[in-house]
């Protein structure tokens, strides 16, 4: 049987255009953040395994390396929960007009990067290290 | 403009009324978390510090508890939702989907129990 078409058409879309990339944007933010969940998940059971487990995790837990992670951490997550928010919106039927999305497209990247910038600012000069 | 078929409008159902579940379900998962993720973000921006005595106790609070149990629960659902549907999208070959589907699911059941379990460990105070 010869292959059929499958969706999504990797091939057939213009890259630049606000609503690809907003959209596929979206979708790396949620795949960062399930990794970072993962992290969390393995942050919380060290918490659990007591203090001696936990200075020995601390060492990873507080590398550079680790530090980049949480600040692309924060910066997904602001990026997916005001992105998410204008997904949540256009279920409710509105906002849908081409204009209009490309309005919200601009807000969502302005406004995620504003809160990435708010809060890793934040997290670095009110102490030494998150 | 509604998307809604005349059939599925007469009978007040989608298409079949059951393949909107998983739509349904990313939704609620997603408004939970706008106040569970922010809340976490800001606690943990605010703890005075970020040292084992400090989060054990920050921890063991009893709303932090909840929450944080929520937290976990739903981050874990609304996950694994959405890598479901990344492996549905870009892994085409039909046997790396199934056994990728199948993993995905377990291991994020397997991060939902440990998150729990974690959380309520640290609340009521390892036995050691």
């Amino acid at each position: 049987m010869r292959a059929r078409p499958l969706s999504p058409h990797m091939g057939i879309y213009r890259l630049t255009r606000y609503s690809l990339i907003t959209s596929f944007a979206n979708r790396i933010t949620g795949g960062v953040l399930s990794v970072g969940l993962l992290a969390f998940i393995y942050w919380l059971t060290c918490l659990a395994r007591g203090a001696r487990a936990y200075a020995r995790a601390e060492q990873v837990l507080e590398s550079d390396l680790a530090k980049l992670f949480y600040a692309a951490l924060i910066a997904a997550f602001a990026y997916h929960l005001v992105a998410g928010i204008r997904h949540l919106v256009w279920d409710t039927g509105r906002g849908l007009e081409k204009a209009q999305s490309q309005r919200s497209a601009w807000l969502v990247i302005a406004a995620a990067l504003a809160l990435t910038v708010g809060a890793l600012w934040w997290a670095f000069r009110a102490r030494e290290g998150v | 403009m509604s998307l809604q078929t005349p059939l599925g409008k007469a009978r007040g159902l989608g298409s079949a009324g059951n393949g909107v579940h998983h739509w349904w379900v990313q939704r609620l998962t997603a408004v939970a978390l706008v106040p569970l993720g922010v809340w976490l973000l800001v606690s943990l921006l605010t703890l005075p510090s970020l040292d084992f005595v400090t989060l054990v106790s920050w921890i063991s609070g009893t709303w932090t508890a909840s929450l944080l149990t929520l937290f976990v629960l739903t981050a874990s659902w609304h996950s694994s939702l959405g890598v479901q549907v990344i492996l549905e999208d870009y892994v085409h070959d039909q046997g790396s989907k199934t056994i990728s589907l199948v993993l995905s699911g377990f291991v994020h059941v397997v991060l939902a129990a440990l998150g729990v379990f974690a959380v309520l460990r640290i609340a009521f105070g390892s036995p050691l």
